[in-house]
């Protein structure tokens, strides 16, 4: 067979790729589309069949509902700091003085994802009882639990972080111009991996903002659990919260992925 | 806490002249106390306790009875369900989002379609949970918008063989709405990591789209469709929120089970049948995990 030549043919073939790959697009974003639609319909729905925003001004006048938002924001920012300030010290230490402990560190960063959390809540309910006991029953105590399942994917982007900056080099410099570790850590690590901070962080409030497992077999009432209670009396609030979460979360990731391309495009120039 | 000023040029290691090694390294494992104080409180102690339990009677002596009952009645078969709806939907979820991550990798690279469709996989595989399930609700429930739709216009009823949504096809449907996601998220960079010079070397020597796929794209893919595969599975059976939201009568699948020993659903005398579990799940998802890792750097080779 002899071997053709011809210019003429990836434009065809770039063609029919085109469009097997329009329609994987629409079918499948319609597929996705299609829930979010019908929560928007549902939860417009009034009583006598026209729309209303009842269901969404449902969520602003149910004391409980509001509370348990408010307890899931704080938890949210309690465990972003947790994990963080257990991190980021860390990994640095690890880097500039204790390489020998990077595998091990990894490993255990990443062992909640074999870990169901559902497996997890059988041995920290014994665990909470002495929560309870030292810390009281604040449902903010959740936080411990909820930095452990943050845990993978703040380590995940801060080692990639920490990967993209020489921090032997920054940090001997700053030591030798008398900088403490403290200053180091403060003044030459963290502004140096700031996207990757913010990113952890981001990952991290979305994570909390979403969990229900460990929240509602511990008996604490956040934002999921309220939902999802909600759910079994008024369908439309908890479709509408679930809307609103999703929403939310979707924005929070759209912030991520910019913030991460600024960073791709500063690299570059840099390069 | 200050560490000694470290004055050799080599930085961190071995230990400089003149300065005692061992109070060196101590002080430097001061800095890793407190991760290391919190990982084994909160993540290796709750983990210990379920993995002893599983080996437990109810007085704490050593039996393997417990972790025999897993092999019997109810138990097993909720394994077998949880393990036929994982590998169903991680099926499902990895040719369709296999399929996705092509058509999302073949656009522009900093385009808006890329952008949209990763943060939404973001939310739909990671921060779903409850409102999956509501989700699905609103959409094929009793009164969703899809079930009303074909009552009204082609007067046919979802629901005629009976409640599925609540059941093991319900939570097929819905889990694929996380699954998909998922596989896009582990499995673009894969489909980004294919160089275009491949593609040209194989239309210089004559080879048409599909010889592309057969012999250079799809082995080269191989590896990464394998272990993203396995992450979806591990990511079903690890599943809780959205199946425990969607179905609140009966426990089909493991997870379930374990939120009834954990509600106080069942008799006493059985407490440690809840570890049992647990370590079982534990085995399934780590032997998962395992495999993947094994393939993931298998495939880091052609990157």
């Amino acid at each position: 067979m002899a071997v053709t030549r011809e210019p003429v043919k990836p434009k065809r073939r770039n063609g029919n790729g085109g469009v097997l790959r329009a329609v994987v697009l629409v079918v499948l974003g319609a597929y996705f589309a299609l829930p979010l639609v019908a929560m928007a319909e549902f939860s417009t729905r009034s009583a006598n069949g026209t729309r209303s925003l009842q269901s969404w001004s449902g969520i602003v006048t149910d004391p409980d509902l509001v509370a348990a938002i408010w307890v899931s924001v704080q938890l949210a920012l309690l465990s972003s700091l947790l994990v963080l300030a257990l991190l980021v010290p860390t990994m640095a230490w690890i880097r500039l003085r204790l390489p020998a402990l990077r595998r091990p560190v990894e490993f255990l960063c990443l062992l909640p994802v074999a870990i169901p959390a559902i497996v997890l809540v059988v041995g920290m309910a014994p665990l909470y009882a002495w929560v309870d006991y030292f810390l009281g029953d604040s449902p903010l105590t959740l936080a411990l639990a909820y930095a452990v399942l943050v845990l993978p994917f703040a380590y995940r982007s801060l080692d990639a972080g920490l990967s993209a900056i020489d921090l032997k080099t920054l940090a001997e410099a700053a030591r030798g111009l008398g900088a403490g570790w403290g200053t180091v850590l403060l003044r030459i690590v963290v502004p140096n991996i700031r996207t990757a901070l913010i990113s952890a962080a981001l990952l991290s409030v979305a994570l909390v903002l979403g969990e229900f497992t460990i929240a509602s077999l511990l008996n604490f009432d956040t934002l999921q659990v309220r939902v999802n209670l909600i759910g079994k009396r008024d369908a439309g609030v908890s479709i509408a919260v679930s809307l609103l979460c999703l929403l939310f979360a979707f924005a929070l990731l759209l912030l991520l992925s910019s913030a991460g391309s600024r960073r791709r495009r500063a690299t570059a120039e840099e390069g | 806490m200050v560490a000694p000023v470290d004055t050799s040029a080599g930085g961190g290691g071995s230990a400089a002249p003149g300065r005692g090694p061992s109070r060196r390294s101590w002080t430097a494992w001061l800095v890793v106390a407190p991760f290391l104080a919190y990982v084994g409180t909160f993540l290796l102690y709750p983990t210990a306790l379920v993995l002893a339990g599983a080996f437990q009677d109810d007085d704490g002596a050593f039996t393997l009875a417990t972790l025999a009952t897993l092999t019997e009645g109810v138990y097993l078969q909720a394994f077998l369900r949880s393990v036929q709806l994982s590998a169903l939907t991680a099926l499902l979820g990895a040719v369709l989002g296999a399929l996705l991550s092509w058509a999302v990798a073949s656009g522009k690279p900093e385009g808006v379609t890329r952008k949209v469709v990763l943060a939404a996989s973001g939310v739909l595989a990671q921060f779903g949970g409850v409102p999956l399930a509501f989700a699905f609700l609103a959409t094929v429930g009793f009164q969703g918008l899809v079930t009303r739709f074909l009552a009204d216009t082609f007067g046919v009823d979802l629901f005629a063989t009976g409640a599925w949504l609540f059941e093991l096809p319900g939570l097929t449907l819905v889990y694929t709405f996380f699954q998909i996601p998922l596989m896009v998220i582990v499995f673009l960079p894969a489909v980004d990591g294919l160089r275009p010079q491949w593609r040209e070397a194989t239309e210089s020597l004559g080879g048409s789209g599909w010889t592309y796929w057969r012999h250079v794209g799809g082995p080269i893919l191989l590896p990464a469709f394998l272990g993203s595969a396995l992450l979806l599975f591990a990511n079903a059976f690890s599943a809780y929120a959205t199946a425990a939201a969607l179905v609140s009568q009966g426990s089909p699948i493991v997870p379930l089970q374990i939120r009834g020993f954990l509600t106080g659903e069942v008799l006493l005398g059985q407490e440690n049948l809840g570890k049992a579990l647990g370590l079982g799940m534990i085995v399934v998802v780590g032997v998962t995990m395992g495999l993947y890792a094994l393939l993931q750097r298998r495939f880091a080779r052609w990157q």
